[in-house]
């Protein structure tokens, strides 16, 4: 049997090529392959995920390169041009309630809006990934209560809560982001810690206890790698939660304020012209929606690519 | 004169070796449960109670008994893997902690475990090579050096390193894996193995192989075998000393003669009886054992194994019958009171 099982193996060996030197080279290039190589190769054979990335993509490099792109200033306002529809000459998306062109607008305002998305999704990642390693890892009384404060924030919905803290503290980008930051920690440090008990328990971590390895080294080789997945498939949820809530909060005053280019912000001062301009008070809404949809389908990529279960 | 110490060590390792290797005395875990009630009082698993045996070196002591009978848990408690309530592990003469002992790493060098579960026991992300010289790269060997022993390893468990060592544990077959952990379980040159299992899940062709493998490494590393396994067959051909545990005590202990052609206790020949034979002939009506055992959080009181016993009496149930020597010669043990004089039960032998 033992023939049987490796010459299994040969046999396709044979079949790709006849000499044995000449074959170990795409047998290597075919079956060595690590498993970050297997999670890229099938995200990039997933159309949707690949279409999301993509409009990410330009949305983020508009947004970024917005100054050099030759736009109208996006501030700059002209009483006369106000509320053009949408494909005016000299303003392809029109013109807001203000006269300020949308299309500069809008692409000016993925600045903040993505910013206020990833942002407080990348602190929160680092402070609720560490603490649910911990929680996660040590386990016992340390677990329970690192896990029961994380519980006391379950209690609210996270709109909610961040509609309160940001209150609380009072509007501003800076205290909007705070805001979302701390909603996001609990969510963030309770799966990490589910993920991470879940490891801890497996028998390849025992096996490296066993093989008497300290706890770090053993959270850097076997923890860690098998937690990042689940993790980044889940912080990339969040930033679809983000780009609303964030949307959200300046929507109602709470975030950025005028006249800074926001897409939440946008939706709320255009929100008297829905009758006079449909299509322009929709349009910031939309780059909500897209923006949040196309995370949130790159996450469902990633899930199926990297076969999480969460 | 490297070549006479060489020869020295040769004959050492040839000469009969009767000091024991590893002994363990009165070993205790009982794991807390939550009670299925809220508030409800603290219940405790009694899953290994009062474990004492000797393994000489070179020998293989062979550990049956049915599933969740404690095997498991000795093995991780003989690492250390999950601290005893009670009890001591000498191994080769030094015992953990204090002054002269092993520390936890001195005592994971020279004893290593196979475990029960070839996949869930290799790290889904590391390559087979990467997985073997983990342990070696843990205990300060250079990347490089570590690297080198994985794949001579690789060699001597019988898979070929070029093929193999970049591979991962979804790229193997189950008997690959269960050779890539012994690999593992050989890094670090440990003089004791446990081996949890090790052979259980495979198909019965590549039982035999790995089977093999195991004897032929043992000869060639002069190692010692801890080996757990719930298929009699497999013990009694691997084994020079066997142990019988039954929720979680040691019920009879003895060589691989004395359990398999003299056994005493009526639950080791229960199991003996209903395993399956080939031989018609040998195919007896002798009553097999039936029915589960009984709930480790509240096993019955005095003998443990009276609720499936045949000749359970009163005195049964009121004293617990303690591991008592039977036959001096071979040190065949076992915990029964039909083999105990004066104990009050009406049946001897
Ligand atoms: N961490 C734990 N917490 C609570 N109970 C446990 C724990 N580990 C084991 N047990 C219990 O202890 C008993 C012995 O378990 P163990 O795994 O040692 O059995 P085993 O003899 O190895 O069985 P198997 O042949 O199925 O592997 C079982 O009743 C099991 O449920
Ligand atoms: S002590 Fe009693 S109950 Fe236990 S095995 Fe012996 S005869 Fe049976
Ligand atoms: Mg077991």
């Amino acid at each position: 049997m033992k023939t049987v099982e490796t010459e299994k193996i040969t046999l396709a060996f044979g079949a790709a090529g006849g000499q044995p030197t000449a074959v170990e080279i795409p047998v290597g290039a075919v079956i060595q392959r690590t498993y970050w190589h297997n999670v890229w190769r099938r995200v990039s054979r997933d159309p949707f995920t690949v279409a999301c990335a993509l409009v990410l993509t330009v949305v983020a490099a508009a947004a970024l390169f917005a100054p050099w792109l030759g736009l109208p200033e996006p501030t700059l306002t002209n009483s006369a041009n106000r509320l053009l529809p949408v494909g005016s000459p000299g303003h392809l998306l029109g013109t807001d309630e203000l006269g300020r062109d949308m299309f500069s607008r809008l692409i000016y305002g993925g600045r903040l809006s993505l910013m206020m998305g990833i942002l407080p999704v990348l602190v929160a990642l680092l402070v609720g990934g560490t603490l649910g390693l911990i929680a996660g890892f040590v386990g016992g009384r340390v677990n329970m209560l690192i896990m029961r404060i994380t519980d006391v924030f379950y209690a609210f919905p996270s709109i909610l809560l961040a509609v309160a803290i940001a209150g609380s503290l009072g509007a501003g980008i800076g205290n909007a982001l705070l805001a979302i930051t701390i909603v996001f920690i609990p969510p963030l440090t309770r799966v990490t810690e589910s993920v991470t008990t879940q490891v801890r328990a497996m028998d390849f971590v025992e096996a490296a206890r066993a093989s008497g390895a300290g706890t770090f080294t053993i959270i850097r080789i076997h923890v860690l790698g098998n937690v990042l997945g689940p993790i980044f498939v889940y912080a990339t949820v969040l930033i679809s939660v983000s780009i609303v809530i964030s949307a959200g909060l300046s929507f109602i005053g709470l975030g950025a304020s005028p006249p800074d280019a926001e897409w939440g912000l946008m939706l709320n001062t255009l929100r008297e012209a829905i009758f006079l301009a449909p299509l322009n008070s929709v349009l910031p809404g939309f780059m909500i929606f897209i923006a949040s949809m196309c995370f949130n389908l790159i996450s469902d990529g990633l899930r199926s690519a990297m076969d999480v279960r969460l | 004169m490297v070549e006479h110490t060489m020869l020295m060590t040769a004959a050492r390792s040839t000469a009969p070796e009767l000091r024991p290797l590893l002994s363990v005395r009165n070993l205790r875990k009982y794991f807390p449960v939550r009670s299925d009630r809220l508030m409800g009082p603290r219940l405790l698993v009694q899953a290994v109670d009062d474990v004492s045996f000797t393994i000489t070196a070179g020998e293989t002591l062979g550990i049956v008994g049915e599933s969740g009978c404690g095997k498991s848990t000795t093995a991780r408690l003989l690492m250390h893997l999950i601290a005893p309530d009670a009890g001591e592990v000498w191994l080769g003469g030094k015992r953990l902690g204090g002054s002269g002992g092993f520390t936890l790493r001195e005592l994971r060098r020279n004893m290593q475990m196979v475990f029960q579960d070839s996949y869930a026991s290799l790290n889904p992300r590391l390559s087979v090579r990467d997985s073997i010289a983990f342990g070696p790269r843990a205990h300060g060997v250079p990347a490089e050096k570590a690297r080198a022993k994985a794949r001579e390893l690789l060699g001597l468990v019988g898979l070929d390193p070029g093929q193999f060592s970049r591979r991962y544990p979804h790229e193997l077959s189950g008997g690959q894996r269960q050779r890539v952990n012994l690999a593992r379980a050989l890094a670090l040159d440990p003089k004791l193995e446990i081996l949890d299992e090790a052979v259980s899940a495979l198909d019965k062709s590549i039982e035999a192989q790995v089977l093999n493998l195991l004897m032929d490494l043992k000869r060639e590393l002069g190692l010692t075998y801890l080996f757990i396994s719930h298929d009699l067959n497999v013990v009694q051909y691997v084994s020079d000393h066997v142990l019988v545990m039954y929720l979680g005590k040691v019920v009879e202990l003895g060589t691989v003669d004395d359990i398999y052609h003299r056994p005493r206790h009526p639950y080791t020949r229960a199991l003996l009886a209903s395993r399956p034979s080939m031989d018609p002939e040998a195919r007896i009506d002798r009553s097999p054992l039936t029915g589960d055992p009984p709930n480790p959080i509240n096993p019955p009181s005095g003998c443990r194994f009276r609720t499936r016993c045949a000749f359970a009496e009163a005195v049964c149930e009121k004293v617990e019958p303690a591991l008592t020597v039977c036959s001096a010669a071979s040190g065949h043990a076992v915990a029964c009171h039909m083999h105990i004089d004066r104990s009050g039960h009406s049946r001897h032998g």
